[in-house]
């Protein structure tokens, strides 16, 4: 009997700490939020202009082509995968995009938005099927597609470059429309991740996607179909680095072989800071999309704070470190207590055998 | 009569040159909970990813209800209704407990959305009728061995499953819990479920199994019911040859000590240890998995600091977290987990072996194959190595020819103290053998060993003198002559005097 009663009690501390990880965990998510609160607060309090309606729709929109690649490289990165060739997904989607419209003006922004989603998904469908299929690890397929993706770019669009003048005017409003303060393209940003939050958390596909982060081995042997879900996953990113490039045509209007290059590790940078765990398994999409605004935030923050830009690059190394110290910092605490609970385990195991 | 629920004949299976299993046959009948018994390395766990559905056999039939089936896949196999509870949990850490369970299989509401009311609700009641008490939110990291083992159990459960297989569940519970879960089986055999129950207690198979059947070195030996069956006909048949044959162990003259171990003290970990080792000596450490041998060893070698206290080789202070002082002093060590620790797994069989040894090979600071070659060939072959080449990565090999490379390895640097971390877990029985005649003739060279290992027989068998360890302080030093089981069980649960 007592040996029941030091199991309960034990259970009962245990839990304690767990509830306060949980809370650490969830707090991650709070911590961004905070940290950006802090942000605009100190700038606004030193610069009042920073908090203009201009300037916060301007940091709006900037943070929504970040935002929603970011949506998509969570869901690859839970899955304990990477995906760096979303910059030049982005790339070839947006040329597309305006040599759409300089062929056929008259075509409908619907039609152009889902075609440019659907030329991302068959990039993706690219990455996901070389990874599923070899076994390569993603760092190298997507490395590798990054070049082979840019370099069809650049074979296609040449020295050519596709103007404001070339699109429909309809098209260019939409990149700087505001529906009630808010730009319609960051409305677009805010769909995109509730969308996909949503999905990961409520269907089983989505926690499969966890399961896969969080123990591959495991995964296998609970009868989850690992290449399909991991397909799935580059299939997203791949299909949202298309809507952004879509999305980059109409709000910048000159497009050329260049487009989103070096963007990629923005991106990663921006999920890691939103709290998704570098080795999968844990994270929310919205995490990572807050990331991506803390990260533009501090882009503007900066300036009219009037700090060297060279501060900006190193903010955002500074956020990163401080992001991963804190996975370690939390990894190594639970640890720790498994530790304790095997040795207090062991004791129990001798006094009733 | 009724036909079996599950029955496999003919089952083989190779991994590259290595057989795991040839010609099994196995049936389990509906009711029935039935024990499969053999050595570490006879193929037991081989066996069960067969059935999990994670290998597939190279021949034989598996049928169920007497209809033939083929598993493409674990999902094949639990649609089939087998369940499999695995020797290490295979929890998701970042997933819930609910979750963890449900998996794949969550409770669903409208538009095909998970209901995570209904998961919840549902993992209650899995977790009432096991009578334990565990959050289903709460994530599955940082539960115990004992409660992950729960959780796996409920997950079984969640299946309805028909067959049940359980590869060494009591491992790590304790007597209430072992006392809950043997309940838990019993209701399911009296539903109609079949279990197959792997256990190396013996005492818990006759409590529970109905039959029992026996392999040994991945071959079928015999199955007959529990009751006309007796602890020392299973062992032998086990085993397969007389249990003297496997500790070669040899009288030698004990030398000067080579290893003294003064007051060594690690906060969490262990205790003021105080030991020697002579030379031509083999002094094995015992203890309960997590009494602190394996963390004295790492110390010993420098891997970790320790807080204070003392380690002398031939008289000589070795500096504390100075794994390349030790290896210079003549020290060296054989890791518990060879995978991990022991082995570089992508290299070659010869770059393996010579790896200690990369420097003095060395012409003009370049390594030139032919040399490392001609060398690895050598101690390959003393220690008869088994590798179709050389060349080929040492992850092709079976576990105990892995073993061997790892001995290969530090017997090359011709070390004055040999330590080795349960030298023979794993490893088929005539390699294991083989590892132990190659103890035996260092020791007899006049090298000091000092083995680690949780397998009493091999204690008993090999060592001259018998250390227990228990919570991390050293509470027995028993001389081989008095050594028997009772001494060291007692000493190692906190329950015996001093030696």
């Amino acid at each position: 009997m007592t040996a029941v009663q030091e199991r309960a009690t034990s259970t009962a501390g245990r839990s304690a700490a767990t509830r306060l990880a949980d809370r650490v965990f969830l707090v991650r998510e709070l911590g961004i939020l905070v940290a950006l609160a802090l942000l605009v607060v100190g700038t606004a309090l030193a610069n009042p202009r920073f908090l203009s309606a201009q300037s916060v729709r301007d940091i709006l929109l900037g943070s929504t082509i970040l935002a929603i690649m970011a949506v998509g490289q969570a869901i690859v990165i839970i899955t304990r995968n990477v995906d760096l060739s979303v910059g030049s997904v982005l790339g070839l989607s947006a040329f597309a995009t305006g040599s759409v419209f300089v062929a056929s003006p008259d075509l409908p922004i619907p039609v152009v938005l889902v075609l440019g989603t659907l030329l991302g998904a068959a990039c993706g469908a690219v990455n996901g099927g070389l990874i599923a299929g070899t076994r390569v690890p993603a760092l190298v397929v997507t490395l590798g597609t990054l070049y082979v993706f840019r370099g069809l770019d650049y074979v296609w669009a040449g020295p050519r470059q596709i103007n404001a003048a070339d699109m429909p005017p309809s098209f260019l409003r939409m990149g700087t429309a505001v529906v009630l303060g808010i730009p319609v393209l960051t409305l677009y940003a805010i769909a995109v991740a509730l969308a996909a939050g949503y999905y990961m958390r409520s269907y089983r596909s989505g926690r499969e996607m966890y399961a896969i982060g969080s123990d591959p081995a495991a995964a296998r042997l609970a009868g989850i179909a690992v290449g399909r879900r991991v397909f799935a996953a580059f299939v997203a990113s791949g299909a949202l680095a298309g809507l952004a490039g879509v999305l980059y045509a109409a709000r910048f209007g000159t497009l050329d072989a260049n487009a989103g290059r070096n963007i990629e590790l923005e991106v990663v940078a921006a999920v890691v800071i939103g709290g998704v765990a570098i080795f999968g398994g844990s994270g929310s999409v919205y995490g990572a999309a807050l990331g991506a605004l803390l990260l533009t935030t501090i882009g503007h923050a900066l300036p009219s704070l009037g700090i060297n830009p060279f501060w900006q690059r190193a903010a955002v190394g500074g956020l990163i470190l401080a992001a991963i110290g804190l996975d370690r910092a939390l990894a190594a605490r639970v640890h720790r207590r498994l530790r304790r609970t095997k040795r207090s385990a062991a004791r129990e195991g001798l006094s009733n055998g | 009569m009724v036909g079996p629920l599950l029955a496999l004949s003919g089952v083989s299976k190779s991994f590259g040159a290595v057989t795991a299993l040839d010609d099994v046959r196995l049936e389990l009948f509906a009711g029935e909970a039935h024990a499969l018994v053999g050595e570490n390395g006879a193929g037991k766990s081989t066996l069960v990813k067969i059935l999990s559905g994670a290998h597939a056999a190279d021949a034989g039939t598996i049928t169920i209800d007497g209809r033939p089936v083929v598993f493409r896949g674990p999902a094949d196999a639990q649609a089939a209704g087998i369940a499999v509870i695995y020797q290490e949990p295979t929890l998701f850490p970042d997933l819930s407990v609910a979750e963890n369970i449900f998996i794949g299989r969550q409770p669903l509401r409208s538009l095909g959305r998970i209901d995570h009311a209904a998961m919840r609700r549902r993992c209650v009641d899995l977790f009432h009728r096991l009578g334990v008490q565990i959050d289903p939110d709460r994530p599955a990291r940082g539960l115990s061995i004992a409660d992950q083992q729960l959780v796996e159990i409920a997950k079984a459960l969640s299946f309805d499953a028909r067959i049940l297989i359980m590869d060494e569940p009591t491992a790590a519970l304790s007597g209430v819990e072992v006392d809950r879960l043997f309940a838990v089986v019993r209701s399911l055999r009296e539903n109609g479920s079949a279990i197959l129950f792997i256990s190396h207690r013996f005492d818990e198979v006759f409590a529970l199994c109905q039959r029992v059947t026996i392999m040994r070195d991945g071959r079928w030996v015999s199955t007959d019911p529990a009751a006309d069956l007796t602890v020392a006909t299973v062992v032998r048949r086990m085993v397969g040859r007389d249990v003297s044959s496997l500790y070669p162990k040899t009288a030698t003259t004990v030398g000067p000590p080579r290893l003294r171990v003064r007051h060594l003290s690690l906060a969490g970990s262990f205790d003021d240890v105080t030991f020697d080792v002579h030379g031509g000596q083999i002094v094995a450490l015992a203890g309960l998995v997590g009494a602190g041998r394996s963390e004295v060893c790492r110390a010993i070698f420098g891997i970790d600091r320790y807080d204070s206290g003392e380690v002398l080789v031939d008289g000589q202070p070795l500096p504390r977290g100075d794994t390349a002082a030790a290896i210079s002093a003549g020290l060296a060590l054989v890791p518990e987990d060879r995978r991990q620790q022991g082995l570089v797994l992508d290299l070659s069989v010869a770059r393996n072996t010579t790896l200690p040894r990369r420097w003095s090979l060395a012409r003009f600071g370049l390594l030139f194959s032919a040399a490392e070659t001609a060398d690895a060939r050598a101690w390959t072959r003393r220690l008869q190595v088994k590798a179709a080449r050389l060349a080929d990565p040492v992850h092709t090999l079976s576990g105990g020819n892995q073993q061997k490379v790892v001995l290969a390895k530090w017997l090359s640097t011709k070390p004055k103290v040999l330590i080795v971390d349960e030298p023979t877990r794993g490893i088929d029985v005539a390699t294991k053998a083989e590892v132990h005649r190659l103890l035996a003739e260092l020791a007899s060279q006049g090298v000091a060993v000092l083995m680690v290992s949780s397998e009493l027989p091999e204690v008993l068998g090999m060592a001259d003198r018998i250390l227990v360890m228990h919570e991390g302080r050293l509470v027995a030093d028993i001389p081989r002559e008095r050594a028997d089981d009772e001494a060291v069980m007692l000493a190692a649960t906190g329950q015996g005097g001093s030696g």
